[in-house]
This record gives C-alpha cells, sequence and structure tokens, in this order.
C-alpha cells in the first residue's frame, strides 16, 4: 500500500501512522459527555468509502486526511489537514496522538 | 447420531456408510421465538445455550456464508484466562471452565490441548506486571506460575535469550492455557445446537432489521422476511453494518489481523509462546504446521487480507526470538476482520431497541471466549438481564467511562 502524500509524493505505507476516523478533527468545544463519546468512540466503521487521518511520520511530519476503501484498499485521496482538509483551525496540534511525534 | 470411538470402529469396518450429515439444511420459517444473526463461534455456542440452559428450541441462526467462513475458522487457536481487570478476568475464568467440559458436552472432539502459554518478560518493570497479573489469575482461581530466565529455558531450551534488544527475563506460565481446533468448534456447537432443534441457516444474509414502536419484530433477509420477538447481533467484523440497520452507531472500528502457518513438521514446539514486545506468537498445530501471528495491519479495513509490510515485521520478529525456524517454509496466510473496541473489551448487552440485544468487540480474542459469550449473550437474550460474569460488558460503558482497558492504551480502537 501506498500514500501519495501532498508534500512527499508515492511513499511506502510503513513511513505513516494511521490514527483512526476523521470523526477526530471534530473535538467537542463543550463538555457535553455525548459528544465527547461520539468524537472518541462511536464511529460509522464503513465497509466501503471512509476517510480517516493518517501521521507522515518519517516523512513531511504532516498530518493527512486520506479518502480510501476500505474494502479495496484503494485510496482516492490525500490532503493536507492543515490547509484545510477537515472542520475548524488549528487542527493538525488537535489531532496529534501522544508518542506519535 | 452419537459420536463415540465405537462407532469410529464399527464404521471403519463397513466402509463408513453410515455417517449422516453432522446437522440438517432447513428452510427459513416465517417466525421464530429468537433469531441469531451471524454463524460464527458466539453465534452458534448462543443458539446453543439458549437451547440447553433456557429450554428456547424454536430458534434460528441466519449466517450469510457457511458455518465457519467467518473469523472462528480464521484465528489461531489460542485458549486461555490470563486477564487481569475485574470483569474480564472473571469472564475468561469461567469459558475456560466450560472448555473444560466442552468435548463431553458437545459430544464432540474440538481437540482442545491445554498444553501451557508462556508470556514472555524482557524487563525488570514488565516482570513486576507480570507478577501482578498472575496474582490476579491466582486469586480469580486460575493459574499462573512465574518464571525466572532458566525456568523459561527448561521449557523452551531454543529461545535466543541473549538477543541485545530484548533478552529473555523469564515468563508467566499458564499451563491451563493451550489451544484447539477452531473449525472444529463451530462444527461441535452448530451440530449440538441443531440436535436440540435449532435451525441453522446458511446462505442467509440479513439485509434489514424490521422495528415497529421500538420493538423489533423480525429481520429482512436475502431468503425472506422473518418474524421473530428477540434478534441477537452477533456478527464479529460485521457489527456496524447489522447495527446500522436498527440506527445504532456502535464503537467499533473494524481491523485486519493476519496470521501465518508453515509446512507440517515434526514437533518442535510444545507450548504456546507469546513475545508481546516482538508481536509475536505461536504454537504447532496436530498437524505439524506452525501456527504464527503478530498485531493488527493498524488501519480500518474490511479485506480479509493484509500487505506486506506486516508479514515483514511479523517474520523478523519471530526471527528474533527463535532462529531455528528460519528454514521453515511458509504455506499459508490469511487475514480476519476484527471488531475493535475503544477499551479492547467486548460488548454483551442490550440495545436501546427492545428485543434486540448486541455481542461485539471481540478484538482479536474472541476464540477463547466462545462458550462464555454464547453462555451469557444466552442468558442475556432469555431472562433480559446480564449475567453475572459478563455484567461489566455494558454498551454504555463508553459514555459513561466505566471502560475495560486491560492494556491501559486508551480509547484508540487500534491500540488494543
Ligand atoms: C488471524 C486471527 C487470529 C486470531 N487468534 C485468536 C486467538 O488465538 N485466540 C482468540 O481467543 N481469538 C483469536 N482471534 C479472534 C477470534 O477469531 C474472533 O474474536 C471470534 O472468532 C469472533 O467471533 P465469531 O466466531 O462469532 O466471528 P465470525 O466467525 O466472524 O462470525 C460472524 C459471522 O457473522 C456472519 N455475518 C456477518 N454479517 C451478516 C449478515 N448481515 N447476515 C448474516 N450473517 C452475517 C459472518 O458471515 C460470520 O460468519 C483471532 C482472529 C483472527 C482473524
Ligand atoms: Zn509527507
Amino acid at each position: 500500500m501506498r500514500l501519495t502524500c501532498p508534500l512527499c509524493g508515492p511513499r511506502d505505507r510503513r513511513e505513516f501512522y494511521y490514527y483512526g476516523a476523521a470523526d477526530y478533527l471534530n473535538r467537542p468545544a463543550g463538555g457535553d459527555p455525548a459528544e465527547w463519546d461520539a468524537y472518541l468512540h462511536l464511529r460509522d466503521n464503513p465497509a466501503g468509502q471512509t476517510r480517516d487521518l493518517w501521521y507522515h511520520e518519517t516523512g513531511c511530519a504532516q498530518w493527512l486526511l486520506v479518502t480510501r476503501d476500505t474494502v479495496t484498499h484503494s485510496i482516492s485521496d490525500v490532503a493536507l489537514v492543515a490547509a484545510g482538509g477537515a472542520s475548524g483551525g488549528g487542527i493538525a496540534a488537535k489531532v496529534k496522538p501522544e508518542g506519535s511525534a | 447420531m452419537q459420536y463415540s470411538g465405537f462407532r469410529v470402529i464399527a464404521e471403519g469396518l463397513f466402509g463408513n456408510r453410515g455417517w449422516k450429515p453432522a446437522w440438517r439444511d432447513p428452510t427459513p420459517k416465517p417466525a421464530y421465538d429468537a433469531i441469531i444473526i451471524g454463524g460464527g463461534g458466539h453465534g452458534l455456542s448462543t443458539a446453543y445455550y439458549l437451547a440447553k440452559n433456557h429450554g428456547l428450541t424454536n430458534i434460528a441462526v441466519l449466517e450469510k456464508g457457511w458455518i465457519g467462513s467467518g473469523n472462528i475458522g480464521r484465528n489461531t487457536t489460542i485458549v486461555r484466562a490470563n486477564y487481569f481487570l475485574p470483569g474480564n478476568s472473571e469472564f475468561y475464568s469461567h469459558s475456560l471452565k466450560l472448555w473444560e467440559g466442552l468435548e463431553a458436552d458437545l459430544n464432540y472432539n474440538v481437540m482442545h490441548s491445554q498444553r501451557g502459554l508462556i508470556n514472555l518478560f524482557h524487563s525488570d518493570g514488565q516482570r513486576d506486571a507480570f507478577a501482578r497479573r498472575g496474582n490476579a489469575m491466582v486469586n480469580q482461581g486460575d493459574d499462573a506460575e512465574l518464571l525466572d530466565r532458566e525456568g523459561v529455558r527448561a521449557h523452551l531450551p531454543y529461545l535466543d535469550f541473549e538477543q541485545t534488544r530484548f533478552p529473555i527475563y523469564g515468563g508467566l506460565l499458564h499451563r491451563r492455557g493451550g489451544t484447539a481446533r477452531h473449525d472444529a468448534v463451530a462444527w461441535g456447537y452448530a451440530r449440538a445446537a441443531d440436535r436440540r432443534g435449532v435451525d441453522l441457516i446458511q446462505n442467509c444474509e440479513v439485509t434489514g432489521i424490521d422495528i415497529e414502536n421500538g420493538r423489533v419484530t423480525g429481520v429482512q433477509t436475502t431468503r425472506g422476511a422473518i418474524r421473530a420477538k428477540k434478534v441477537g447481533i452477533v456478527v464479529a467484523g460485521r457489527s456496524s453494518q447489522v447495527a446500522a440497520m436498527a440506527g445504532l452507531r456502535l464503537p467499533i472500528e473494524s481491523h485486519i489481523l493476519q496470521a501465518f502457518v508453515t509446512e507440517g513438521l515434526k514437533p518442535v514446539i510444545d507450548h504456546v509462546i507469546s513475545f508481546g514486545m516482538g508481536h509475536f506468537y505461536i504454537s504447532q498445530s496436530d498437524k505439524g504446521g506452525l501456527v504464527f501471528g503478530g498485531d493488527l495491519d493498524f488501519y480500518a479495513s474490511y479485506a480479509a487480507r493484509g500487505n506486506l509490510p506486516m508479514v515483514e515485521h511479523v517474520m523478523e520478529a519471530g526471527m528474533t526470538l527463535m532462529p531455528m525456524i528460519g528454514r521453515a517454509k511458509l504455506l499459508r496466510s490469511w487475514g480476519g476482520i476484527m471488531d475493535m473496541s475503544p477499551d479492547g473489551s467486548p460488548i454483551i448487552d442490550k440495545t436501546p431497541v427492545d428485543g434486540l440485544y448486541l455481542d461485539c468487540g471481540w478484538n482479536y480474542g474472541g476464540f477463547k471466549a466462545v462458550p462464555a459469550s454464547g453462555w451469557t449473550m444466552a442468558h442475556l437474550m432469555a431472562t433480559d438481564q446480564p449475567h453475572e460474569v459478563a455484567r461489566r460488558f455494558r454498551l454504555n460503558r463508553f459514555a459513561t467511562g466505566h471502560l475495560l482497558d486491560e492494556e491501559g492504551t486508551g480509547s484508540q480502537h487500534n491500540l488494543h
């Protein structure tokens, strides 16, 4: 499997860290437990097209929003989260998990 | 037909002409008292215990493929009760006890082999953690022995003890741990359920769940509509899709897990060995193949096959631990779709829809759970009360913060 990073070009899957579904971009602003449950745990988990977050760990160290098919593993789009691939601003900082830097 | 040693000999004398199919191939009835969606290990054991423990025999198991086509026929067959957290500990303890009586109960040889499981550790900190886990296991009434390096060497002299990255400090030995023949577990439960009157309906995919006024009334399938007052969703990696038919969004992400087997060899590995630091575990099947695996491919996937980076990683880990297997030839590799939950523990619970029940979130440890999952899911479906040993496997525990995070890795689905 290869992902075509917008900055680095086509790269081997081993250069990337998978975080999870693009739901992680919708961090709740308030303290509503139901919203936090949805953000942290609940997933559409589609068999087919999905959007998820990958980190180009050994490349440009950018967060990427990847559109791909979970059944065929084909990848149709890779966008930079920081370039507005998602809702809200300052997203890259928000989605950075522990231990991935 | 009762199976026995005598029967095998008698059939052998008369050309094996007397064997009958192990279960019927019924056409679906218009209605049942209860329907189980999914004919994997958990669905079959749920049906069996509904019939055996609760006297419910007008029930059907609906399987979209054939019995044994899912993870129940794809796993690496490890059976153990070495969990730490209250909630998991009593559940897997109960399951192991059921395993120990399973063959007599089902009248089926599932080749359960308690050959002993050794979890290796490689630092002082890890030793402390395993000592603590071992104490929890003993307190639960199960067995655990902490081995030092020489203790491990006595069992597994062929390991590379001096490797620089993960020198072996010792291991936790769980003598009652071992393996079983995975397909035989599916076939044994299928046959035993069928003998109690359960209809096993294969090539029957559920495409919709019928709900009226918040109550389940039946399912739509590729073989027509079937009515039922109670429906259990027991579909492992496909849980999110089937639950979505009832409007539910689950705390599940599906991931691919690969496994590997070599050509058949003479007996070389007597135990199940788990090398957690290298993401590698191995045992030898009764046919002689070395059966081993590693970690997830790590990205959400419904393809029942994996990618090469994980193949390479698993082979490297195996060579690190036991260079002697380097000349064995790999015969096959395959993958299964794992229903990963955000804390690594399962869900056996009611849903917000009356009469609709859920059994999922088995991550990659659901084979050993097959007996207890069926036992407790059947209890839930029959009595509407959670079973004592599965009472913490609630669907709402993520919202309320009552997680069962055995490995302490946080709420990322692929880290468990
Ligand atoms: C490579 C690998 C190694 C593993 N190793 C171990 C191990 O060593 N020890 C251990 O304890 N566990 C292990 N597991 C995990 C274990 O196999 C699973 O957790 C367990 O089998 C899942 O439950 P099941 O048997 O009911 O699943 P499955 O056998 O997958 O059953 C689910 C069934 O539901 C059916 N289904 C899905 N959708 C529908 C529908 N719409 N209508 C009708 N039917 C449907 C599917 O066809 C399938 O047959 C491993 C898994 C894999 C893949
Ligand atoms: Zn890059």
